[in-house]
C-alpha cells in the first residue's frame, strides 16, 4: 500500500512539531472537530478544542458535550505516546471520570502524559480543562497498543 | 409537567435537542421497548485515513449518546442524564462502514444508573467496541 510521506511523519520515527501539528489537525475527525496543536515534550502532549455551538450537550447549558472530551482526550493520549517516540497501533481501553461540567461556551485543553511504555503497550493519563489544569473538567486513564510490539 | 410522553416521544426528543448528535450524524429507533442506535458511516468520522478507521473517541461518544438516549427513553424528565464515569474497551477496528449500537441498563437507580452499550458492524456477535458507564439521572420535573 502507498502511504502518504506526510502521514509516514505523522506516524512513524521521532516526532517533531510539523509532525504533531499534521496528527492534531489533519485527520478527518479532528479537522470537524476544529482540533488545534498546543504543544508537544518529552512524553507528553496538549490540544485544545475551541467551543462551536453545533459540538454541545445540552443546548440548556450551552456546555461541550462529554463525547468531544472523550475524542479529545483518546487522541491527546495517542499524542502523548507519539511525544515518547512509540507508535499507538489502537487504544486497548479508555476510563473516563467526568469530575464537574465544563463552563458555558468555554474552550476546553487536553493534556496526555505517556508515563509508561513496555514493548508492547504504552500507559498515559490525561486530563480536559477549562482554564485551570488544577480544577479538571474530567480525567483519563488509558492503555494503548503499540506497532511494532507483536500486540 | 403533567403531559404523559411514549418512549418514541422521549428518543426523539433526547436526539433532537443534543447539537453533537447531529454532528455525529446518530440515529435511533425504538423496537418496543427496545432501542438501537445507527451511526452512519460518514468521512468526516475517520480517526486514521489509511485503515481507514473510525476515531475510537467517535466509537465512544457514539455508544455513551446511546446509554443517554436510552436512559431518555425510560426517564420522565425533559433534561437528560449527565455521564459520570466511562470505560470504553476497544475490540475491533471500526472500519469505515455503519456502526450499531444497543444500551443495557443494568440498574435504573433513582439517581444513578449504570448501564453497558455495545457497538459492532458487520455482526453482532462481533462487537467492535463496548463501554460500561455510570449516569446521573436528571431531576424530573
Amino acid at each position: 500500500m502507498v502511504k502518504p510521506p506526510n502521514f509516514i511523519s505523522a506516524m512513524t520515527g521521532s516526532l517533531d512539531e510539523t509532525a504533531a501539528r499534521h496528527m492534531v489537525t489533519r485527520t478527518p475527525q479532528t479537522e470537524a472537530l476544529g482540533f488545534q496543536f498546543v504543544s508537544i515534550s518529552e512524553a507528553r502532549g496538549a490540544i485544545q478544542v475551541p467551543w462551536r455551538a453545533d459540538l454541545v450537550g445540552d443546548p440548556e447549558t450551552g456546555v461541550i458535550a462529554s463525547g468531544v472530551v472523550t475524542t479529545l482526550l483518546d487522541h491527546v493520549c495517542g499524542l502523548a505516546i507519539r511525544a515518547a517516540n512509540a507508535v499507538p497501533q489502537g487504544t486497548l481501553d479508555l476510563r473516563i471520570d467526568y469530575m464537574r461540567p465544563a463552563k458555558p461556551q468555554a474552550d476546553l485543553v487536553a493534556d496526555g502524559h505517556c508515563y509508561k511504555l513496555t514493548r508492547t503497550i504504552a500507559f498515559v493519563r490525561a486530563l480536559a480543562h477549562d482554564g485551570d489544569p488544577e480544577d479538571p473538567v474530567a480525567t483519563a486513564q488509558a492503555a494503548f497498543a503499540l506497532i511494532g510490539g507483536g500486540a | 409537567m403533567s403531559v404523559e410522553t411514549t418512549p418514541a416521544e422521549r428518543l426523539a426528543a433526547f436526539l433532537a435537542r443534543t447539537p453533537y448528535i447531529a454532528f455525529l450524524g446518530m440515529r435511533a429507533e425504538l423496537a418496543g421497548d427496545e432501542m438501537t442506535a445507527i451511526l452512519p458511516y460518514s468521512p468526516h468520522l475517520i480517526g486514521n485515513t489509511l485503515l481507514p478507521a473510525l476515531h475510537g473517541g467517535v466509537l465512544g461518544a457514539f455508544m455513551e449518546m446511546t446509554a443517554l438516549a436510552q436512559l431518555a427513553v425510560i426517564s420522565g424528565g425533559p433534561r437528560p442524564a449527565k455521564t459520570i464515569d466511562v470505560t470504553i474497551d476497544y475490540l475491533r477496528p471500526g472500519r469505515a462502514m455503519d456502526t450499531y449500537a444497543r444500551a443495557e441498563i443494568k440498574k435504573a437507580g433513582r439517581r444513578i444508573s449504570s448501564v453497558h452499550v455495545e457497538a459492532w458492524q458487520e455482526a453482532r456477535a462481533k462487537p467492535v467496541a463496548a463501554i460500561r458507564g455510570h449516569f446521573q439521572m436528571p431531576i424530573e420535573g
